[in-house]
């Protein structure tokens, strides 16, 4: 039986424990706040973008002459993977779900015979995925102690994945991340990234009559767009795992902290029984004691 | 007089300015353009350089650094990485840009990435003097 004084002791330290986590869930709906009027502000550029690029890219007709971000290098035998994930943790299943999937279709690539290379941006993915997909990771982008995550960011690992590709390091990439659905609902999502995925709509709502001249040329501009195109997918997936992770970060947090409440009520109530039990047992003790005299 | 047209400047982080725009001169990469209300639909590319916006009496000046341009007769969409109020630029930010942009002249690979580094250097060198 625990004594009094340990009880009292870990009464304080659940206490101490809720104080972080609110502090945590906090500060965490702060930088939602902020994560995500930068995915708001951020979406123009990536509209205007996919717009532009799905009129272009419908024109295509010659399948073979063109580039091969659009239509791929012809091959699918080896896949990339970006798996995007955070760089820290107390955020619930937020990590381990985007890992989750990045697995999942990992495994069924190499149970098809393919190569899969891994590409960890983010340190908890890496983390993650190191116990059984190790020898599979071949890059990994940390962006510990970044404070705003901005283009640039995104252009560093756009650089690196174009470089891959044009050194024929693989096929097929499909980035991995968690799409921000609401504050307490985030999807683990995946989209691929070369050949690029150009929806349809958009190009029919944006060729309504208006014929557009290109300078320098067609072919020119569609080759500038689809790899600023790869900048601007990163770039939209590290905005939206950013709110994400605060978003399941705060819930995970709200969680703790009523999870403490609700244990710091159970052990004050045990606390309270036992101090009267002892009281009890001590008044017994004087009483009897009293009458043997 | 054609009257005035919507001008954009979106930057991958957000959109920087908005506003009704009597004419604009792009640096695109095929040459300057000049667009005026009801200018013929065209998508351009841009090469590093001064974008100089006319409206309702404003001037303003911006540097961009790459990106294109969508025009069509009631709207002009620039989209550029990088943007700069060229009033505000201090001498510090551009001697930096030309830093990155020198190392990235000596790292070009290609005709093409090199040129472009190098209207980007001639560009920051022009505008250097203004600010400091």
């Amino acid at each position: 039986m625990a004594s009094l004084k340990d009880m009292r002791n870990r009464i304080a330290s659940v206490k101490a424990t809720r104080k972080i986590t609110k502090a945590m869930q906090m500060v965490a709906a702060a930088k939602l706040r902020r994560a995500q009027e930068a995915a708001t502000a951020a979406r123009p550029y990536a509209e205007r973008m996919a717009a532009v690029l799905g009129s272009l890219a419908s024109k295509v007709t010659d399948k073979a002459g063109a580039s091969p971000l659009l239509v791929g290098n012809g091959k699918d035998q080896v896949h990339l993977l970006i798996v995007m994930t955070s760089e820290r943790g107390l955020c619930g299943g937020f990590n381990s779900n985007i890992a989750k999937l990045a697995r999942s279709d990992a495994n069924r690539l190499i149970a098809a015979g393919k190569t899969v290379k891994i590409m960890a941006v983010g340190r908890k993915g890496a983390e993650n995925l190191r116990r059984d997909l190790g020898r599979n990771i071949v890059e990994r982008k940390d962006f510990q102690g970044v404070r705003q995550l901005t283009f640039a960011h995104a252009e560093g690992v756009a650089s690196r994945v174009l470089e891959m590709f044009e050194a024929g390091e693989f096929d097929v990439a499909t980035l991995y991340f968690s799409e921000f659905k609401s504050v307490i609902a985030q999807k683990p999502t995946a989209l691929q990234l070369i050949p690029a995925t150009v929806s349809g709509t958009q190009a029919e709502s944006k060729s309504d009559g208006a014929l557009y001249e290109y300078e320098p040329s067609e072919e020119e501009v569609l080759g500038f767009l689809l790899s600023r195109n790869i900048s601007t997918q990163i770039f939209r997936g590290l905005l939206e795992n950013s709110a994400s992770f605060y978003g399941a970060q705060m819930t995970a947090m709200d969680n703790a902290t009523r999870n403490a409440g609700d244990m710091i009520n159970k052990l004050t109530i045990k606390y309270n029984r036992q101090r009267q039990a002892n009281i009890t047992k001590e008044l017994i003790e004087i009483i009897s004691g009293a009458e043997a005299l | 007089m054609a009257g005035t047209f919507r001008f954009e400047l979106v930057s991958p982080e957000r959109v920087l300015m908005t506003i009704d725009a009597d004419q604009v001169v792009v640096p695109g990469s095929d040459g300057d353009f000049t667009v005026l209300a009801g200018h013929v639909p065209v998508i351009s590319t841009l090469r590093p350089g001064v974008l100089d916006v006319a409206a309702a009496g404003i001037r303003k000046r911006l540097f961009v650094k790459s990106g294109f341009a969508d025009v069509d007769p009631s709207r002009l969409t620039v989209l550029a990485e990088k943007a700069y109020d060229v009033d505000e630029l201090s001498a510090a930010t551009i001697a930096q840009e030309l830093k990155t942009a020198e190392a990235e002249l000596a790292a070009a690979k290609d005709d093409e990435a090199k040129r472009m580094a190098d209207t980007l250097v001639t560009e920051l060198r022009q505008l250097s003097p203004r600010a400091a």
